[in-house]
């Protein structure tokens, strides 16, 4: 290349990165983009699939509809779902019959530091009794803490009444 | 000190064993260095600034997702595709969804197809504006990643508002997708594009004019075509190289063949083309997510015979993506149980990285990191 | 008594002061300028920057020194010596640059007839502190790192001296007062009019000189990890930091004396000190906004900006401000 040709280039690239400041330099005086996490916190959490919860039943508002047939803990890929099943014997039983069990969820325990939210609990329960929490902040200091009873928190809530 | 004392792994030992001429400088730039995005070590051996020899060491990530597929249900082994490649991880998922619909012969509805194509760019997007601005950083840029994730931003809501999730996603199924899209997400999307249209000038000039930037990258780790072939290179880097390949178009799956749009070539082979080829792709993706949008069928978002439960007759498939980076083929043999018997991930940030030893050989540390940098990798679709 | 303070000669007390005074600033400076820096990367990046510590974040410096000093010093298993003589080497000398700076009309610590010399020279053994760190350090990027900043330094430094030499042809002196003085009230009688080149070529190498971005090759944080300052934790990293900031003001306060007219402004000239500081800190603020928009360049751009277009500027710059001068 000629001198006259590099010259001419070193203009054009002196130009460019004076455009280069001007962009920064607007966007300096534009209002800022970033949420204050601590102070506030981001307005779309409703959307944000969190940790998966028992839901409160159609059929059973007090409690669960799960009939406790572990579609959920075998689908799961990471098995991070426990459910434990409390046998109980048939109230008022008829007696020319033998008395029937009945399987009740007594705890579903639920380890979130193995679930990859992948949805195959939810999606596969014939009952649709599971679903995803919008309480995405939960975090521990100790992966053994981060575990919970998930009928312990779907009693909890109906009784607080607000979803946590 | 003794040299034994002094550097003790295989890898260093290795490496020093094949020194031609004493007395040059062995460094290790990884697994914990800035510009390797990840784990990635490489082990370089340099004369001065220039660098004789270089070789990527490799297995730090690795997480065994190959050996998960054989013991792990088809439909509990999805959760795994968003892990493999986190910046396109709908590509993933599509690539595996894909091969089981297709071993399976499930029929996807069409409006599931719009949906996927429509997602899977928006992820594309993302993942070429993270890679964008972590570029730059390599380059000692430190403003336009943080304007990129202000755009990524706004994508990563949009996703998150159909899959519920905002990084790894795990929202195809067999047979469709998990949830329906919303008019929110279609009219937020529009704006997207609207936003992008305005945003992609700024970027260039900010940085693609920029002329220290054209000077970093341009004749800067030139991969000729026959190189790049060699080597398997597939996505953005083959096609900075002048060849117009892209499995969208040349083993069109999906409705993609129906849409209208164009594969960037750029034919200088130097760092620069594979930085065109890449932003002109996000215009591109702009583009199929306005023409998708306008086509998106009403029906079904999920097949109502989809089955629940995957047994794959036996035989094998063989199914490809056009990812962020590459070609992503899902390859699976069944022996006919609800496990596959063997699956095989090709991912293209493997054949891409393979070619740096060759590239970095007689370059500068400095054009070293921009190489790198160009070849877009992504550490954990490398080790699997 | 008051004999005692007789027989001290007035000239020490007043460098006593100066000096005094400077080390007081230099603190205040460091702490106020990273403040500074990262409320504009932040307002360049559309965040708020510095926020939680005290009101908008002022104080968020303070803790960050704080939190240095209390951190373990620890030394790699180099030479010792040399690893710690090398932040205070690029500490030591800054005072020495300060009370050269004319702020005011007689508000100097110490107005040698030699200040430019003086300054160019002291400002020279930074060199020697980044060349003594990347060596002490014991650390394959940091000794990469004291040889990129040596071979900048030397590349560097000449272009800049033949374009303060310009200005000293132009006004035959060193003496920086007077070399303000040579200078009238308003911007158009200020050098950078009658020498832009001088100007824009001393702007450059001020850059490469503190080595800040785009010329920040010897930490170039994404290829050198962090270059000669990688193994330093602690006031070892905070006395560099200092340095360099400081350095910052230093190089301003030179380009403001040379090329915009020092002190001197409209309004009277007790109030001079204040265009000083205006001036000085415009540059300073320009420098950070190069520094977040560019990418880094390359080390031997670097070193051809320098050799091919640089020197063979200033050079003919030279020759047309002798031109102008005989004739």
């Amino acid at each position: 290349m000629n001198l006259y040709g590099e010259i001419v280039e070193a203009i054009k690239g002196l130009y460019s990165l004076a455009v280069g400041m001007g962009v920064t330099g607007r966007y300096a005086f534009k209002p800022q983009v970033t949420v204050h996490y601590p102070r506030k916190t981001v307005d779309n959490i409703a959307t944000y699939s969190g940790h998966v919860e028992l839901l409160p039943g159609a059929k059973n508002p007090s409690g669960t509809d799960c009939i406790v047939c572990g579609t959920c803990a075998r689908n799961c890929p990471s098995g991070c779902l426990d459910v434990q099943v409390l046998e109980l014997m048939e109230e008022n039983p008829d007696p020319e019959k033998k008395p029937k069990k009945i399987k009740k969820l007594n705890a579903l325990m639920y380890d979130y530091s193995y679930c990859s939210l992948c949805g195959q609990c939810v999606e596969n329960c014939p009952v649709t009794a599971l679903g995803f929490s919008h309480h995405v902040y939960w975090a521990e200091f100790d992966r053994k803490d981060i575990k919970m009873d998930l009928v312990a928190r779907l009693h909890e809530q109906l009784k607080t009444g607000k979803e946590a | 000190m003794t040299k034994e004392t002094l550097c003790g792994d295989f890898y260093t030992n290795c490496f020093e064993a094949d020194q031609e001429q004493e007395g040059r400088l062995i460094i290790n730039m990884g697994p914990q260095h800035p510009s390797t995005h990840g784990v990635l070590r490489v082990i370089v051996e340099m004369e001065g600034e220039y660098i004789t020899r270089a070789e990527p060491v490799i297995g730090y990530l690795h997480r065994m997702h190959e050996k998960m597929g054989e013991i792990k249900t088809y439909h509990q082994y999805m959760p795994n595709m968003g892990r493999v490649d986190y910046l396109h991880a709908l590509a993933w998922n599509w690539g595996y969804i894909g091969s089981v619909e297709k071993l399976c012969q499930i029929e996807v509805p069409r409006r599931a197809e719009f949906i996927r194509v429509i997602t899977c760019e928006m992820n594309r997007i993302c993942s070429h504006l993270v890679w964008w601005g972590a570029y730059l950083l390599d380059l000692g840029a430190f403003t336009p990643i943080m304007y990129s994730f202000d755009d990524r931003e706004m994508a990563v809501d949009l996703l998150q508002m159909v899959t519920g999730s905002r990084l790894t996603y795990c929202y195809y199924r067999f047979g469709g997708v998990r949830t329906d899209v919303t008019d929110a997400f279609i009219e937020g999307t529009r704006d997207f594009c609207k936003l992008m249209k305005r945003r992609l000038p700024m970027y260039k000039d900010l940085v693609t004019d920029n002329y220290i930037l054209r000077k970093r990258c341009e004749e800067i780790g030139v991969l000729p075509l026959e190189m790049a072939r060699r080597y398997g290179a597939t996505g953005p880097v083959l096609r900075g190289s002048g060849q117009k390949y892209d499995v969208r178009r040349s083993e069109p799956y999906s409705v993609y063949p129906e849409l209208d749009f164009e594969i960037p070539v750029f034919s200088e082979c130097d760092a620069m083309s594979r930085y065109r080829v890449r932003v002109a792709e996000m215009e591109q993706s702009v583009r199929i997510i306005e023409q998708a949008l306008d086509m998106l069928p009403q029906g079904d978002f999920m097949a109502p015979k989809a089955p629940k439960r995957i047994k794959p007759p036996k035989g094998d498939v063989y199914f490809a993506v056009e990812g962020g980076r590459g070609k992503i083929g899902v390859y699976i043999i069944s022996d006919g149980s609800t496990t596959p018997y063997r699956l095989k991930l090709r991912s293209p940030s493997y054949s891409n990285l393979s070619l740096f030893a060759e590239l970095a050989r007689g370059t500068l540390l400095a054009d070293a990191v921009s190489i790198l940098g160009s070849l877009d990798l992504v550490i954990p679709e490398i080790d699997r | 008594m008051n004999s005692m303070i007789q027989f001290i000669p007035l000239e020490l007390i007043h460098i006593l002061i100066g000096l005094v005074a400077i080390l007081a600033f230099i603190g205040v400076n460091g702490l106020a300028l990273v403040y500074v820096e990262r409320k504009v990367a932040g307002f360049i990046q559309r965040r708020p920057g510095p926020y939680e510590v005290g009101p908008w974040g002022i104080l968020q410096t303070l803790a960050d020194a704080v939190k240095l000093m209390g951190k373990q010093l620890f030394s790699p298993s180099g030479d010792r010596l040399l690893f710690w003589v090398a932040p205070m080497l690029a500490f030591a000398p800054l005072p020495l640059l300060f009370m050269a700076i004319p702020v005011g009309k007689n508000l100097v610590a110490f107005d040698a007839n030699l200040g430019l010399i003086l300054i160019l020279a002291f400002s020279g053994l930074n060199v020697l502190a980044l060349c003594l760190a990347g060596w002490g350090s014991y650390n394959k990027w940091s000794l990469l790192g004291a040889v990129r900043s040596v071979s900048q330094a030397v590349a560097y430094e000449i272009p800049m001296l033949l374009a303060v030499l310009a200005v000293t042809l132009m006004t035959g002196t060193l003496q920086l007062s007077a070399i303000v003085d040579a200078q009238g009230a308003w911007p158009w009688q200020w050098h950078w009019l009658t020498q832009p080149a001088g100007f824009i070529i001393y702007l450059i190498c001020a850059l490469a000189e503190t080595n800040r971005a785009p010329f920040d090759l010897p930490e170039a944080e994404s290829e050198l990890t962090a270059g000669f300052h990688t193994e330093y934790s602690g006031m070892g990293f905070g006395l560099f930091f200092l340095a360099e900031y400081s350095s910052m003001v230093v190089v301003s306060s030179v380009c403001t004396i040379l090329f915009l007219g020092g002190w001197k402004g409209p309004g009277p000239e007790i109030l001079g000190f204040i265009w000083f500081f205006a001036k000085v800190y415009g540059l300073v603020l320009l420098m950070m906004w190069v520094r977040w928009t560019f990418p880094r360049v390359r080390f031997d751009q670097l070193l051809n900006i320098s050799w091919r277009w640089l020197i063979p500027l200033s050079l003919f710059n030279l020759l047309y401000v002798a031109a102008v001068v005989k004739i």
